[in-house]
């Protein structure tokens, strides 16, 4: 017991947050009656806040830089969106090359920004205050104020539909695929961790027990495997999971394994020390920007295929969704620390919130009230325990 | 004139780990001009902040007695309300602000809490023709130069009513019109009955204007000198302020020396933010095979910007010279380009330049050479940990594991996984600025001992100090700096405390 205790001392922070998603999972629960976790609704949840999930993913990498934040993603998601509206619905573009325009125009959006926050060092929230008012003005003046609809259905897949399931259900209701898919993963997980603790041990540097670390497993192993069970329950894996599920895994090694990845750490702990370690952190400022304008562009287009329009009014406030999953996902405002996998997490609650809020009927009014307040007392609490461990 | 407006009797101050005050007593004629000096980190401005209540009642022992009466200072506005004026060597003037408004904050003229205009300006016009500045009250401080600021400096001392002005280095960074200016002030100030201590490394001007001097050695006060003493010359100071006994604080060492490998030929650098200041001014130094050379000088010398400028120009504008390595010539444009050639650079202040405090050991000491342990870019975890391990077992870096932030660490072991990063790039010549700045003795004997087996395998090294006994005692060859300016090179044998001092001070009074 006294090792499982020291051992959520130390992860008091990580472990806090997954603790307050279980907490706020069940309050909901309860609250709708049970609709909150019923397949169809998680199947949901992850469709209505998808976008949420891949903005926090850029806006981590920028926060990681030194805490800069963009401001513009919101308007930016509009404008793509707007983009591929027009070259789809009013221009008959053939719509995988509708996607790709909108990807390379992202690119372009994203070292315009760049170039200003890390070469001529303007401050990225007034360089993004500023992107904000332009995209948002040229989406309006693109859709001359009006929405443009429907998309065909193949553009509208992108939101709505799911993995087809191979296995035909195996003469039952469920979509095998999506179960199928969960044993790979977490076989997968096992195997990494466990061939990753057996190297430590070869070394002696284990640092967590052994019951700890099968708990920690088995926890895992359990909870992917419920989830695409209730996916399998209703329609098995929608596409739009799976873009984020990749999108997840890829910018998780990214940020951990890789050299680039260190040096958002290293510049982001203390840019003067990495300068002189020989890492341009200029560049890597200004990519963290291009990269975050694609996601913008990549959430744009999801969220334009699930409303079916191109509409002037998307993406309003996706911004303070992502920086606060961000910071309610541990990462510090001043850079250098925080996780994809924490940003997750504080994708989920804001998740949570948004859709157990709308089951209940709460107006979108005290939906952001609510929320901001649980921002807030995410970063409180971060604030106050790190000062008690000081002490 | 007999009558002693300040005592500070038995002043001892400790901090962490070092007795920076050890029972100092210092005492000041009213009306006098007093100087203080002695080397870096000999204790000058320890005593000084305990005197204007930086340092509160009661985290020092002893006693301060101004005017007759005792004295615990809890903040700089104690005694500021006493009478006692320090001005800093880093000015605390507000850039933005007029001089008007510097002269009274935190004083201002005011009525009700609302600024009287008219009062601060007409008050204002009144300090400055006192101290001699003619700028219009209204002027902003950052539009006039450093020289004019230290006079708002002291009309601000002056607008509290001041009796006893303390200046810590204030020619420092004044050009010769600019000092003779404020040395005039002062003896003028010494008119009108206002006593100062004037800290100062330039023997010259203290000869030139002071009553007393107090020479200050390792936390101690040494002697007293007064103005009239028959043997009161520079060389009597010099010999006060170094003449100390060189214990066996260093591991022998003998240097196997080969052929020149790195030279630095005419360099020249300019400030980055003043246009026509040459920071570095035609600085030729080689550095051989296997060999330590020490470069010694005043702080603000010029030896860190010489340093980073020649670290691919990590400092600096306007840059020329040459760099040759193995007889060739070389360019660094950048940090990366530097490191590629076999130069690494330790940098003086490890917290807020040499590491990323946020994270563990083996992100610090693999940040400079990643590539070294990536394969296609992405990091080798195991090679990383394995490689940390040895050095934290080479090194003694005390720690729980390679994996405990680097924020939680000693400041020796902090040093020492600084020094690992930048051994691990494998590099030919080693800059080492200021490696054993606030960390224990016994730390810095293990640095000494890393220094020593780098050479041993074939490694150059250059070794910047403030602390003359490390110099001599570390080095091979020393250059001494001073105002941007190589003033000297003594081999290790003709090198000492004196020798240095001599170069540094006789150089100032030329300028």
């Amino acid at each position: 017991m006294d090792i499982i205790k020291n051992a959520f001392k130390k992860n008091m922070r990580q472990y806090a947050m997954i603790i307050a998603l279980v907490v706020i999972t069940v309050f909901f629960q309860i609250a709708t009656k049970g609709i909150l976790l019923v397949p169809m609704n998680v199947s949901n949840l992850i469709l209505q806040n998808g976008y949420v999930f891949i903005l926090s993913i850029g806006m981590i990498l920028t926060i990681l830089t030194g805490g800069n934040i963009d401001l513009s993603v919101g308007s930016l998601c509009a404008l793509i969106g707007a983009i591929v509206g027009t070259l789809i619905i009013t221009m008959k573009v053939n719509i995988v090359l509708a996607i790709v325009i909108g990807l390379l125009l992202a690119v372009l959006i994203g070292m315009w920004q760049g170039f200003w926050i890390a070469y001529i060092r303007i401050p990225s929230f007034i360089v993004t205050l500023a992107g904000m008012l332009l995209f948002r003005g040229l989406t309006v003046t693109m859709l001359k104020g009006a929405t443009l609809a429907p998309f065909p259905e193949k553009f509208q897949a992108i939101s709505s539909g799911f993995i087809p399931d191979i296995f035909h259900g195996l003469g039952t209701s469920l979509n095998f695929t999506a179960i199928f898919v969960g044993i790979i993963i977490s076989a997968l997980y096992a195997i990494v961790k466990i061939k990753q603790r057996a190297k430590l041990q070869k070394k002696d540097l284990v640092t967590s027990s052994l019951t700890l670390f099968a708990t920690q497993i088995i926890a895992i192993l359990f909870v992917i495997n419920l989830f695409s069970y209730w996916l399998a329950a209703y329609k098995g894996i929608p596409i739009a999971l799976g873009i984020i599920g990749v999108l997840i895994l890829v910018y998780s090694i990214f940020t951990t394994m890789t050299v680039p990845g260190r040096h958002l750490y290293a510049m982001g702990g203390n840019e003067k020390a990495a300068k002189l370690s020989g890492i341009n952190t200029n560049k890597v400022l200004f990519l963290s920007y291009v990269n975050m304008a694609v996601l913008s562009a990549v959430a744009g287009m999801m969220f334009a295929s699930r409303i079916n329009s191109a509409s002037p009014q998307a993406g309003l406030n996706f911004e303070l969704d992502a920086i606060g999953a961000c910071f309610i996902g541990g990462a510090s405002a001043y850079g250098g620390v925080g996780t994809v996998t924490g940003t997750i997490v504080g994708a989920l609650v804001m998740g949570v919130l948004n859709n157990g809020m709308s089951i209940l009927g709460v107006g979108s009014d005290w939906q952001m009230s609510i929320k901001g307040l649980v921002l807030l007392s995410a970063v409180a609490f971060d604030v106050l325990s790190k000062r008690k461990s000081r002490s | 004139m007999d009558e002693f407006i300040l005592e500070m009797r038995n002043i001892t101050k400790l901090f962490p780990g070092v007795k920076a005050l050890d029972n100092v007593n210092l005492k000041v004629r009213a009306g006098a001009i007093h100087a203080l000096i002695g080397e870096n980190g000999a204790g000058k401005s320890t005593l000084m902040n305990v005197l204007s209540g930086i340092y509160p009642y009661g985290t020092y022992n002893g006693e301060i007695i101004f005017q007759g009466k005792e004295c615990n200072f809890n903040n700089i506005k104690d005694s500021e309300k006493t009478g006692i004026g320090i001005i800093h060597q880093e000015l605390a003037l507000i850039p933005y602000l007029s001089i008007g408004e510097n002269i009274f904050l935190g004083n201002e003229r005011s009525k009700y809490k609302f600024i009287n205009w008219d009062q601060t300006h007409f008050n204002a016009k009144e300090l400055l023709k006192k101290v001699g500045l003619k700028e219009d009250s209204n002027t902003k401080i950052k539009d006039i130069g450093v020289g004019k600021q230290q006079l708002v400096e002291i009309a601000k001392a002056l607008s509290q009513n001041v009796k006893l002005l303390i200046l810590d280095e204030p020619t420092a960074a004044l050009n010769e019109e600019d000092s003779n200016n404020l040395l005039k002030l002062l003896l003028e100030l010494k008119e009108d009955g206002i006593t100062s201590i004037l800290i100062s490394h330039k023997l010259n001007e203290i000869l030139r204007v002071s009553d007393c001097i107090t020479i200050i050695r390792d936390g101690s006060t040494i002697e007293t000198l007064n103005k009239g003493d028959k043997d009161l010359n520079e060389d009597r100071i010099i010999k006060g302020m170094v003449g100390r006994e060189l214990t066996n604080r260093f591991p022998n060492h003998d240097s196997k020396i080969g052929e020149v490998v790195f030279e630095v030929k005419n360099w020249n650098v300019y400030d980055p933010l003043i246009e026509d200041r040459k920071v570095i001014n035609d600085v030729s130094i080689n550095v051989k095979k296997g060999e330590i050379v020490g470069i010694s000088g005043l702080m603000g010398s010029g030896r860190t910007e010489l340093a980073m400028s020649i670290f691919g120009r990590s400092y600096g504008k306007c840059i020329s010279g040459k760099i040759i390595k193995d007889g060739k010539e070389i360019v660094l444009k950048n940090v990366r380009q530097a490191i590629d050639n076999g130069i690494a650079y330790v940098t003086e202040d490890r917290k807020s330049a040499g590491l990323v405090l946020t994270q563990d050991i083996k992100s610090n000491i693999s940040l400079a050479n990643l590539d070294k342990i990536s394969t296609r870019h992405f990091v080798d975890d195991q090679r990383e940990i394995q490689i940390a391990q040895e050095y934290r077992e080479k090194l003694n870096i005390k720690s729980s594991s390679v994996f405990q932030n680097t924020g939680n660490l000693s400041g020796g072991n902090q040093q020492k996984v600084v020094i690992s990063k930048w051994i691990f790039t494998d590099p030919e010549l080693l800059i080492l600025d200021e490696p054993t700045r606030g960390i224990d003795v016994g730390a810095k004997y293990e640095i000494y001992n890393i220094i020593n087996k780098l050479v041993d395998d074939g490694k150059s090294i250059i070794f910047i100090s403030s602390e003359l006994p490390e110099i001599l005692g570390v080095c091979d060859r020393v250059y001494v700096m001073n105002e941007g300016k190589i003033v000297g090179e003594l081999s290790g044998k003709e090198s000492s405390q004196e020798s240095i001092m001599k170069c540094i001070m006789k150089n100032e009074e030329v300028t």
